[in-house]
Order: structure tokens, then C-alpha cells, then sequence
């Protein structure tokens, strides 16, 4: 690999990784800070991607189109239904076992994947981005970078600085990280759980449909999309440490890394690196890279 | 613990009591076919279309194959081959089919081929393309209407080495279909003095081409062969394009742009494939095929489609020489293997280990359809390494 060909490889591991943080975010904050196992997680991925695919028409008919009043009108969409189903199903689970977590969330999928398949159909779509980043820059003589994978990359920077922003500055973020560590000490204190949950619980989903939109145009709409990403979002949680925003970023961006050097230089192993990875890091860091509390 | 297993012991006493039973059962009652297709997941438009397919056949012949009249009895497999055995079971021991017809998905329809050589039921495979169901596992009561990974790409290879292309990078997922079809590409192409300089793979389904694209514009080969299908094809295509690799490396493939052409667009445009089906063959039974499908489904019929049609057709074909009897099944295949299959892609007759020995077409994208272009390979039957039969 000539060092051209390897910058190349770091930029493509490095966009990667942050597409990575975009949807695993809003899963580390569900769990670390809410305790629920969410497996629908992956359901408002893809959520977020047939929003993109299906939106678009209706709002350039009432709005008069433009990229980011798709991406808003999803955003607000999003933070309604994280709202309506935190208060209709995750508030029942907190104090429940784990097993009913996963049981309840799982049947969320069937039920997204359903409704999915009735209002969409099962056939797969492409999303267009939008005609300012349709461009690409020419590296090296045959090999071009497409202006909207940086697009998404600025995203993600942008989001990540906006989440530590909120969480180390501000007071919301100080009533987050301490609801965390200690939920009832929080409580004692007069600061109502349940509305600050609802609040954590409709973030992390307008987190994770922002993460479908802004990755359709480059994954296309698909069945069963947000399954593929469930898994490695987990593994993400799981190597930065459950709850830790800084910890999925890092972790996000070493999948990045190992994932896409490891398809070029080991294909065997390609399919078990990321979590040859995990397991080392696990055997290292027993709860990960960074431990909220 | 010992009541549970009272009840299997019971459970299967009866199951077995049935199966004899209607095995003296009067030939002349209906036959049960048990469709294990995908109606849900990745490949759910793929089941629907290879059901579509196999029932229009049955609609035009009255709704009887062999004098018996066709009844259906569902399983919706999830291409998950971690359920299949459980659900292949289900439809031979509890709905006592008489024939199987499936699936899509390769590992699934490997479970389905040794239930079917285990107890003797019949099976047609209407898609799945791995080598071994008429390869090691094949069996006097297994045929299969759609083709064996290893014909298209055996036949693109001649393809490209025809263009006079020497050295070529291929791509695709690391499982059976994509090794397979890789393969079948390499035979052929290094036969003909080209050379497969580098072969990239990434584990299916995963859909993060970017550092493997970078590696083919670092190779600079003359030409590049994928196998890809369904979401994963839609982006490779998509992310080959926005790479800028498209117009500067060539890129050949098979199945790469069947039943995705939609979502590919513009972006898809002049590539060249292998296939035994195309848009717009122009044979008069592919045309009253069409006709059909389309008034029947108001939809447009693909290859998936045509499989089921052709599942449906061997099917007849064996239980008309059996006069619906299908305990008789050295005569059934028999039948089958000297019939000539009367398909909307070009008549065809099955090999000794029940492929389909059929004229594989070269393909180019125009507009929103695989054109053919020409005959890639006349007659190609896949070499069903393993089959002792």
C-alpha cells in the first residue's frame, strides 16, 4: 500500500467511524443513562432512512423543499414519537428485568418492520442527496471522494461537540450524568426522573433518525436496515464504556479504523475483527473504555 | 421432563401413522405443495415473485398438474437458515406436503435438500444457486428451476477475456454464492490467458465498500467482476460510481442489476451482465409469459418470477408421466430428466444432477432494463462436482 492509497484508507476509516458514533449516541445514552436494552435502536435508524425516502416529496409540496427542512421536519417528528413511545412503553421497563427489555423492545422491531412493509413495500429505494453536495473531489487519477461523505463526517463532528457541550456545561447535562449514577439520590432531590428520562429517551431517537436521514443518500433504504446496524452500535457501546458519549466516539472511530484496515490487509478475518476487538478490549477495561460513574 | 417426552414419542407415532396414510391415499385427491419461500426480510419481493410465477403456470393448466388439483400450504422461511430445518419439518411431518418448492436464500435451502433427501418428499429449488444442492447433496427427488451460482460468472469470464482484458480485481461477499460465483468466473477467465490479480472480499451483508473501492483504484485493474444482490448491489453500484471508478474501470457482473434497477439509476447504466433471463428476449412464449404475469399481478414479471414459472412446469411435467401418483418417483424423474422444459428464457432441459443445462445471455443495462446483448455461453451446464447419483 503506497502512503497516497493509506491516506486514503484513514480518511475512509475516519468517516466511517463517525457515521458509527452518529447512531451509536443515541444508543448509549438510552442505556447508560436509562438502563434499558433498547434493541428497537436500530428500528429508528431506519426510521430516520425511509423518513428521507419518504418525506422528501410531501415536504417540498408544503414547504417548498430543501434538504435541511427534510432534515428538521424529521427531527420533529422523531422527538414526538421518542416523546409518545417512552410515555406509552420504555417508562413501564425501568424497573423491570432485563429479559422483558429485550422482549418488549424486540417485538418493536417485528412491529416497526411491519408497518414499514405496509406503508412502504419491501423493495429497496435510493435517496438523492441533495444537488449542493452531489460533487465529488478527484484523489489521485482514478479514485474520487464524494463531497457528501465529508458532508456527513462534518455532521457528526458537529453533533459530537454539541452532545459533550450539553453534557459537561450545562445543567441539564449535570441532572443527566447524576440521574445516571444515582437515580434515586436524584429523585431525593426534587428533580422529576421521569420527565428528564422522557427528555434523554426523545433526544436519543431524534439522534438516531437524524442518523438514517443523513446516512440514506449514501446506504439507500432497505428491509431490515436497521438490524445490520444494531449489532455493531452494541459493540460500540460495549467497547466505549455503556453511557459514555467520549467513550462511543473513541470506540466508533477504533471500529473505524480496524474495520476498514482489516478488510484490506486480513479479508479472512474481516468478519470477526470488531469483536476480536471487543473481547480484547473487554479482557483489558472489564467495562469498557469509559465508565459514566 | 418424561411427560414432555411421552408426548413427542405420541406426537410422532401419529405423525408417522399419517404419512403412511396418505400414502394409500387414492392418487386422485389434491396435491399439497408446500411453498417455503421468504415473505418477510431481505428477499420478501423475491418469494412473492417466484410464488406469483409458480402459480400462474398452475392457473393455466386449470389449476391441476398431473389430473390432481393443486393445493398450497405456506411457510414463510425469513432466509434464516438457523429456522429452516424447524420449518421444513414443519411442512413434511405436520402438513404431510407432497412436494417442496424453495427458497431463495442458499444455507436455507441447504436444510431444505437434506430434509428432502432424508425422507424421500420432493423438492424443487426455485433460486438458491449453491453448487451443492445438485452437487453433493443432489438426489433422485431434487431438481432445481433456476441455475447454480457457477454459470454466470463461468460464462462472463469467457466474456471478458473475449474483450481482451488481461488482468481483472474481483469483488464480493465472503459466503457460498459469492466464492462460488467468483470461481466459476476465474475457471474461465484464466483458461483464456487472462489473470484474476487480486480477489476482495467483505462479510455478508455488510455494505461498507469504501476500503475496498480505494483498493481497486490503487490496483488500477482493466477490468473489475462483482456478484453482489439485492440492497448490497444497489450501494456497490452507487458507491462505484460516486468513487469515479464507473467509465474508467469497466465493470462486470452477474446478478448485479436484477430487480434493482430502480434504485440504482442513472448510476447503473451500460453495465454488462450474465444471466439466464433478460428484459427483453422477444421469444413468442417469453411474450405471452409477460402478457400474463402482468394481467394477472399488475406487475412486471423478473427472473425470480420466470423460476417459479419453470418450478411449476418440471413439476407438471414429472406428475403428468406419473399420473399424479408421486410415491412413484423413479418414473417421475425419469420424466423429468428427458423432458424439454418449454421456459419464457429459451427452452431447457435439466443435467444428470438436475441443474438446468441453459444458454446463459450477456446483458448491458439500457434505460431501466437488462438488454440482452448476445449469447455468453449456448447450452452451459454446470460441472455438479460431488454428485454421485
Amino acid at each position: 500500500m503506497d502512503f497516497a492509497t493509506f491516506l486514503i484508507q484513514c480518511l475512509n476509516s475516519m468517516q466511517y467511524g463517525l457515521l458509527l458514533f452518529l447512531v451509536a449516541s443515541g444508543l448509549t445514552l438510552i442505556f447508560g443513562i436509562m438502563g434499558v436494552i433498547n434493541l428497537a435502536h436500530g428500528s429508528f435508524y431506519m426510521i430516520g432512512a425511509y423518513m428521507a425516502y419518504a418525506l422528501a416529496p410531501v415536504v417540498a409540496s408544503t414547504f417548498g423543499g430543501g434538504f435541511f427542512s427534510v432534515l428538521f421536519v424529521g427531527v420533529v417528528l422523531a422527538v414526538l414519537l421518542g416523546y409518545v413511545l417512552e410515555w406509552a412503553f420504555y417508562s413501564f421497563l425501568y424497573q423491570r428485568e432485563h429479559l422483558q427489555q429485550v422482549l418488549m423492545t424486540y417485538g418493536l422491531i417485528l412491529v416497526f418492520e411491519e408497518l414499514r412493509s405496509l406503508l412502504v413495500g419491501d423493495d429497496v429505494h435510493s435517496v438523492p442527496a441533495p444537488p449542493w453536495l452531489a460533487g465529488s473531489i478527484a484523489l489521485g487519477d482514478t479514485m474520487s471522494y464524494p463531497e457528501y461523505r465529508l458532508f456527513i463526517s462534518g455532521v457528526c463532528l458537529v453533533l459530537a461537540l454539541g452532545m459533550y457541550g450539553v453534557f459537561a456545561k450545562t445543567r441539564l447535562g449535570m441532572m443527566i450524568r447524576a440521574g445516571a449514577s444515582n437515580r434515586e439520590m436524584v429523585q431525593s432531590l426534587g428533580i422529576d426522573v421521569g420527565f428528564l428520562y422522557r427528555v434523554v429517551f426523545a433526544a436519543g431517537m431524534a439522534i438516531a433518525v437524524l442518523a438514517g436521514m443523513v446516512a440514506a443518500p449514501v446506504s439507500s433504504v432497505y428491509p431490515g436496515m436497521g438490524n445490520t446496524v444494531l449489532i455493531i452500535c452494541f459493540v460500540v457501546v460495549v467497547i466505549g464504556g455503556i453511557g459514555s458519549v467520549r467513550g462511543a466516539l473513541l470506540a466508533a472511530l477504533l471500529i473505524g479504523v480496524v474495520d476498514t484496515f482489516g478488510k484490506v490487509l486480513l479479508p479472512q478475518a474481516a468478519g470477526v475483527l470488531v469483536y476480536v476487538l471487543m473481547a480484547l478490549i473487554l479482557l483489558w477495561k472489564p467495562s469498557g473504555l469509559f465508565k459514566i460513574a | 421432563m418424561t411427560n414432555l417426552f411421552r408426548t413427542t414419542l405420541i406426537a410422532a407415532a401419529a405423525a408417522t401413522a399419517l404419512t403412511a396414510g396418505a400414502a394409500f391415499a387414492q392418487p386422485a385427491g389434491k396435491i399439497k405443495v408446500g411453498l417455503m419461500l421468504p415473505a418477510t426480510g431481505t428477499f420478501a419481493a423475491l418469494g412473492v415473485a417466484i410464488e406469483n410465477g409458480f402459480k400462474l403456470y398452475v392457473a393455466e393448466q386449470g389449476g391441476k398438474l398431473g389430473g390432481r388439483e393443486v393445493e398450497y400450504v405456506k411457510v414463510d422461511d425469513e432466509s434464516d437458515p438457523a429456522k429452516a430445518t424447524d420449518n421444513v419439518n414443519k411442512l413434511i411431518k405436520r402438513d404431510n406436503v407432497d412436494v417442496l418448492v424453495g427458497t431463495v436464500h442458499s444455507g436455507v435451502a441447504m436444510a431444505m435438500a437434506k430434509a428432502a433427501k432424508d425422507s424421500g418428499t420432493l423438492l424443487i429449488v426455485p433460486n438458491a444457486g449453491a453448487a451443492a444442492v445438485t452437487g453433493a447433496m443432489c438426489a433422485p427427488n431434487i431438481f432445481r428451476s433456476s441455475f447454480s451460482n457457477w454459470q454466470p460468472g463461468y460464462a462472463m469470464g469467457d466474456v471478458v477475456a473475449k474483450k481482451g482484458l488481461k488482468n481483472v480485481v474481483t469483488i464480493t461477499w465472503k459466503y457460498a454464492a459469492g466464492d462460488e460465483s467468483v470461481s466459476g468466473f476465474k475457471e474461465a477467465f484464466e483458461k483464456a490467458g487472462g489473470k484474476v490479480t487480486k480477489e476482495l472480499s467483505l462479510p455478508f451483508p455488510n455494505v461498507e465498500f469504501q476500503a475496498l473501492l480505494t483498493e481497486i483504484a490503487a490496483a488500477k485493474p482493466d477490468a473489475v467482476y462483482t456478484f453482489f444482490s439485492g440492497a448490497g448491489a444497489v450501494k456497490f453500484v452507487k458507491d462505484y460510481a460516486a468513487a469515479g471508478l464507473k467509465g474508467k474501470i469497466p465493470l462486470y457482473g452477474a446478478f448485479v442489476t436484477d430487480g434493482t434497477l430502480e434504485a440504482q439509476g442513472a448510476d447503473a447504466e451500460g453495465i454488462f451482465s450474465t444471466l439466464h433471463y433478460a428484459d427483453n428476449l422477444s421469444n413468442p412464449r417469453d411474450k405471452a409469459f409477460r402478457l400474463a404475469y402482468a394481467k394477472t399481478y399488475k406487475l412486471q414479471p423478473d427472473v425470480f418470477a420466470v423460476q417459479g414459472f419453470d418450478a411449476a412446469q418440471i413439476l407438471g411435467v414429472g406428475l403428468a408421466a406419473v399420473k399424479g401418483d408421486v410415491s412413484k418417483k423413479a418414473e417421475f424423474a425419469a420424466a423429468v430428466e428427458k423432458a424439454k422444459i418449454d421456459s419464457p428464457r429459451g427452452a431447457f432441459t435439466l443435467s444428470k444432477s438436475h441443474n438446468p443445462v441453459q444458454d446463459i445471455y450477456l446483458r448491458k443495462v439500457v434505460g431501466l432494463e437488462n438488454q440482452v446483448v448476445g449469447i455468453a455461453s449456448k447450452n452451459l451446464a454446470d460441472p455438479s462436482k460431488g454428485c454421485k447419483m
